[in-house]
């Protein structure tokens, strides 16, 4: 038998749940908490693990670096370089003439050739990656910090993710955790050298707390939203289309 | 003839929330371990270098990962929420210390117990020492294990705690930990639902669901 009281607990416990809810759902969406590709019921599991990582990584902590002598030597390549003519005869002059268009929410839109990233302040780190799949490397990553490249153009306070575009169709983006984040390389090299093909030449997004294919390869263009509803399908990169969460911290 | 609770609302509300969760962590997790069936030791590992096993699985390079992350992380964080709720309320009720916590002569004694009978009256309302050991086996050492070694497969998660992996030696070191454990899991499963089926399996299905069985008076 269920009492009166005990109907009445139910009920207000139930209602003070759902308002609890609601108002989780309303800060969560301010403070970013909220990732593009929420839907469904797996969007809900999505949204309390991007919440709970960006809560325990407020104060941006560093990936976990290695020694040099931790470097892997077996390094997979996972797919071939884009097959377009536009990148073949980009390839075939060293991508003297690539630049990579920033543009969006910043105050002096730009695009830099390689020789220009160059000059900018440069970071090498160790880092570990896995891929998706189960598998992983060490290795070295060359580049300029994704934040001194949003430095230079002025990124608007509106802010709240960079998209990514590159050769081969794939987009990405990332919040601007990851995007302010001193590990966040527009790599250019790779292990002392320059930037091999198959790991994404001219210059690849290296981003050390999340899986690899976040990392996209084969950069052509960057650009700052507000909003990641009118990019794309909208789910913020081409990775959920396919079956594979936004966030991808793990 | 007088009706009695062998198991409280909350430990039959928790199993079986626990039973639903940790049906979906093993579909998603079998969905996530063939994309790449091979288990290493230390921080990396990789085709093309040394591994510690080789499952004899298919390797299913067509993307089954991709759900299977995303419904393991949604029933891990189901299970967690159980969990936390039942061992909270367990600390509270001393159901933990009272029933769960074996006691030195139940190490000895335990093997004893693994014998499937049907339920004897009120003797049969307490855990048997095997019961102990496994129950509490499971809900203090498994669970844990699994928990720490998928968070320290993280790269987010060990970047604010990087303790958490570097104390089971690497990233693939944690990945074949949880293997190993979710193995151990499965094989407290196998055990668990043959006891349940070899020891009477309609009132121990009752037991768990509506919490209430009939027991005759004297017939122990």
């Amino acid at each position: 038998m269920i009492s009166r009281r005990r109907l009445i607990t139910t009920g207000l416990t139930a209602a003070a749940g759902v308002a609890g809810l609601g108002v989780a759902a309303r800060l969560a969406s301010r403070y970013g908490l909220v990732p593009p590709d929420h839907g469904g019921l797996y969007g809900a599991g999505e949204t309390i693990t991007y919440a709970a990582h960006r809560l325990l990584t407020l104060h941006q902590p560093l990936a976990r670096e290695f020694d040099r002598s931790q470097i892997s030597r077996v390094i997979p390549v996972n797919g071939d370089p884009p097959q377009t003519d536009a990148y073949q005869r980009l390839s075939r002059r060293n991508f003297e003439d690539w630049r990579l268009q920033v543009d969006g929410l910043v105050a002096r839109p730009s695009s830099f050739s390689l020789a220009e990233l160059r000059r900018l302040p440069m970071r090498s780190h160790i880092t570990h990656q896995a891929c998706e799949e189960g598998w992983s490397f060490i290795a070295e990553w060359i580049g300029v910090p994704l934040s001194e490249v949003l430095t230079h153009v002025g990124v608007s306070p509106r802010a709240r993710f960079v998209v990514f575009y590159a050769f081969d169709d794939f987009w990405e983006s990332i919040d601007m955790a990851d995007a302010w984040h001193p590990q966040t390389l527009l790599a250019y090299g790779m292990n002392g050298g320059a930037l091999p093909a198959g790991h994404g030449a001219p210059v690849r997004l290296r981003v050390t707390r999340q899986l690899g294919y976040k990392s996209i390869k084969y950069l052509t263009q960057l650009t700052v939203v507000d909003s990641l509803a009118d990019v794309g399908d909208g789910l913020g990169s081409g990775a959920p289309s396919a079956g594979y969460s936004w966030y991808a911290g793990i | 003839m007088r009706a009695i609770e062998p198991h409280s609302a909350l430990v039959r509300l928790t199993h079986w929330t626990t039973v639903a969760s940790v049906a979906a962590l093993f579909v998603s997790g079998v969905a996530i371990l063939l994309a790449h069936p091979r288990l290493y030791w230390g921080e990396t590992g990789a085709l093309g270098g040394p591994s510690l096993i080789d499952l004899p699985l298919p390797m299913l390079l067509t993307g089954q990962s991709g759900w299977g992350r995303s419904l393991h992380f949604l029933a891990a964080w189901v299970s967690v929420a159980t969990g936390a709720v039942y061992v909270a309320a367990s600390l509270r009720s001393g159901h933990l210390r009272r029933d769960l916590l074996p006691s030195a002569s139940d190490l000895r004694g335990a093997l004893a117990h693994v014998r499937p009978h049907p339920p004897r009256g009120d003797a049969d309302l307490a855990y048997n020492p095997a019961q102990r050991l496994a129950y509490f086996g499971v809900v203090m050492l498994l669970f844990p294990v699994l928990i720490w070694t998928g968070l320290a497969m993280s790269p987010a998660v060990t970047s604010a705690v990087p303790f958490l992996v570097d104390v089971v030696g690497g990233q693939q070191s944690a990945r074949t930990v949880h293997f190993a454990a979710a193995c151990a899991l499965v094989l407290f499963l196998v055990g668990h639902i043959a006891m349940v089926v070899l020891s009477g399996f309609r009132v121990r299905m009752r037991g768990m669901i509506s919490g209430r069985r009939a027991i005759t008076e004297g017939r122990a």
